[in-house]
């Protein structure tokens, strides 16, 4: 029964790319990143998330990157449990006072060469929550920022397409 | 109405609505607690505004609030004798500087000494250095601690676990939360309601539908205006998409932390669909600023409910042979039955929302108990277990995702025509309103007070997550070190609903 749970499961047209643009766009983003992956990091790029205070909406998107529809890790980029095997930071929310500390730490504990990624709206100069007495504000008021990602929240494919930029850049 | 009965009120507030709230001294106060402690009543929460602390009771369907206006800038504790409050209380003090009387826990707990200025919401000072936090004590020969976070190893929010271990086994779980605490009541004071409205829906982003829906409810309450019948029906639509992309969502990572990955990857596609569906909608994967006070800000797509009906086929051909997977593999079982139990006693005591009550025995779900608009007029059934494991936990979803489904059905047919929002700021007027709407893991509570001008003078929001948090410490006890995150996932509370 597993066997034919499986096949039908997993042979069915999940996951062939469908002709959508979103298919299309991931399909075209595939092939540069692992490109530009390849010569910089031997096709492999290892990705620490921090929440700095999001409200958990950028983190549900980022967590889609890994389902079959984005399926990152086939890009070469992977989530790790700790920083000091990190090459990216991956930051989102407003940074609260809170975890201003929590943060500095983090950074400070992922070897160079190391990249932030700033995700979310919150996470370039507070948004919404930008004048409260709990915000420090956006991530570059606590760690140097290469790339912002715009949205709230950003979709996964502008997610993928900001990593792409960010490895053309640092290249 | 039969709930204030039996206190004794010193004056009702008229402009409270639609639940009746009284102001009490310490008589009702006390008689409160004493009706808490028995447990005759459930504590939906407990806030202050100004000089005062508010008590939202529940009995059956009934809901109520008394006020107690604190002299001296203190009041009864309620955490000294029903210990649902504590936290509640702990929080009010950070806050607003009001003391609870006789409580035997006053440590700090959102206000972890990084602010600048102390009681933000009340009468406020410089901050000074905090004194070390001190978790509660653990004394055993052989036992040692083991700190967690804030910063997790995964994609999580941010909190402190200090677990107290014999051997593998945990012998406590102390939380400590607060690390996202962004201030979120503070900047809504003073807010227009179009603005206070945008930040409810960012109080717990999983939630945003949720806390939209209680913020718009709260609102209409306060101003004695309603929702047209259309725009009602779309709120219920978009709360019934939200709950079940988290389901999925929850299944696909609970059974993922149990290292059964074709069940996370499996449930991953739902989810996605289900976003894509809700995307198609209403623009937006997980539908933000969509519900507003009035109504909603835009109706549902043209093509919206041939994108809901394609996903509700695709999800009943898929869904059933993912239970049956779960059902029939025995390594999976093997590690949520049992684990992880939540006692009926404590569910019901803590009036625990969501799946985490509903897998231990508490019957109660806000759509049902209060049937706002458009329950009122859909079928449906609030599964209800008593192993209360996460075996548990995971079937309630699993019997909710079939109900959203029924009830996204009924809703798609029924959805009426006309209007989608009535106009709000016509004649600004003062108004105090509390909603409650059941998110995906529970009640979330709103309590509003209007100003005369159109803006909020005092908003407070208490996610489910409140009532869940302190039941997680007592599950895992016994448990395994390793079962820990299957525990957490299986609760799947908020951190930042919250910490706010």
């Amino acid at each position: 029964m597993r066997r034919i749970l499986l096949d039908s499961l997993t042979h069915g047209s999940l996951t062939e790319p469908a002709p959508q643009p979103d298919a299309a766009m991931l399909t075209e983003l595939a092939a540069s990143l692992d490109r530009v992956a390849r010569a910089k990091l031997g096709r492999s790029l290892s990705i620490r998330e921090v929440d700095a205070g999001s409200c958990n909406g950028c983190e549900l998107e980022i967590h889609a990157l890994g389902n079959a529809f984005y399926d990152l890790e086939r890009l070469g980029l992977r989530f790790v449990a700790s920083p000091r095997h990190a090459d990216v930071l991956m930051v989102t929310g407003p940074v609260t006072k809170n975890m201003r500390e929590a943060l500095a730490r983090t950074y400070n504990a992922t070897p160079d060469p190391k990249w932030v990624v700033a995700i979310g709206d919150c996470a370039v100069d507070g948004g919404l929550f930008a004048s409260s007495y709990a915000v420090v504000g956006g991530v570059s008021a606590v760690v140097p920022v290469d790339l912002h990602i715009r949205g709230c929240p950003p979709q996964p494919v502008d997610i993928l397409k900001g990593l792409v930029a960010l490895m053309t850049a640092a290249h | 109405m039969s709930l204030l009965d039996l206190i004794p009120l010193r004056e009702r507030c008229e402009a409270h609505r639609p639940w009746p709230r009284a102001i009490v001294d310490n008589e009702g106060w006390g008689v409160a607690i004493d009706r808490l402690e028995a447990g005759n009543l459930t504590l939906l929460g407990l806030w202050a505004d100004g000089g005062a602390v508010h008590m939202a009771l529940l009995d059956a369907a009934a809901i109520a609030v008394l006020t107690y206006h604190c002299m001296h800038g203190s009041y009864p504790s309620v955490g000294a004798r029903h210990a649902p409050a504590l936290r509640l209380e702990r929080a009010i003090r950070d806050l607003f500087g009001l003391e609870a009387a006789g409580s035997p826990d006053t440590r700090p707990w959102l206000d972890l000494g990084f602010w600048e200025v102390m009681h933000p919401l009340g009468r406020t000072a410089p901050a000074h250095p905090p004194a070390p936090y001190v978790f509660l004590p653990a004394e055993g020969e052989a036992l040692h601690q083991i700190p967690v976070g804030p910063v997790h190893a995964g994609i999580i929010e941010p909190s402190h676990f200090r677990f107290t271990a014999a051997g593998e086994h945990v012998v406590r779980l102390e939380q400590r939360l607060g690390y996202v605490h962004k201030g979120i009541e503070k900047l809504m004071q003073g807010a227009t309601l179009a603005s206070a409205a945008r930040l409810a829906g960012r109080a717990s982003g999983d939630s945003t539908v949720a806390y939209a829906y209680a913020f718009a409810q709260a609102a209409e309450a306060a101003l004695q205006i309603e929702a047209p019948p259309r725009a009602s029906y779309l709120r219920a639509l978009m709360a019934e998409i939200e709950r079940l992309a988290n389901h999925f969502g929850d299944i696909g990572a609970i059974c993922n932390d149990a290292s059964f990955s074709l069940m996370h990857a499996q449930c991953g596609i739902l989810r996605e669909r289900t976003l894509r569906a809700a995307s198609a909608c209403f623009g937006h994967r997980l539908m933000m600023d969509v519900i507003v006070p009035g109504g909603v800000a835009r109706d549902i797509a043209e093509d919206g409910a041939a994108a809901l009906r394609d996903l509700r086929n695709e999800i009943r051909r898929i869904f059933p042979r993912l239970t049956a997977i779960y059902d029939n593999t025995a390594s999976l079982q093997d590690r949520t039955v049992a684990t992880g139990i939540v006692t009926a006693e404590y569910a019901r005591r803590f009036g625990a929302g969501g799946y985490v009550g509903r897998a231990s025995g508490r019957d109660f779900d806000a759509r049902r108990a209060l049937r706002y608009a458009p329950y009122d007029r859909l079928v449906f059934d609030v599964p209800v277990l008593t192993a209360g494991d996460v075996d548990a936990r995971v079937r309630v979803r699993i019997s909710e995702v079939e109900q959203s489904l029924s009830l996204i059905e009924q809703i798609l047919d029924q959805l009426p025509g006309g209007e989608i929002r009535a106009p709000v700021d016509i004649q600004p007027k003062a108004g105090e309103g509390l909603a409650l709407a059941e998110a995906f893991r529970g009640d979330v509570l709103v309590s509003l007070r209007l100003d005369g001008e159109g803006r909020v003078a005092r908003c407070h929001m208490r996610d489910a997550s409140w009532f869940q948090w302190p039941l997680l410490e007592t599950a895992i006890e016994g448990n395994i070190v390793a079962d820990f995150p299957l525990c957490n996932k299986s609760f799947n509370c908020s951190y930042s609903g919250h910490d706010l």
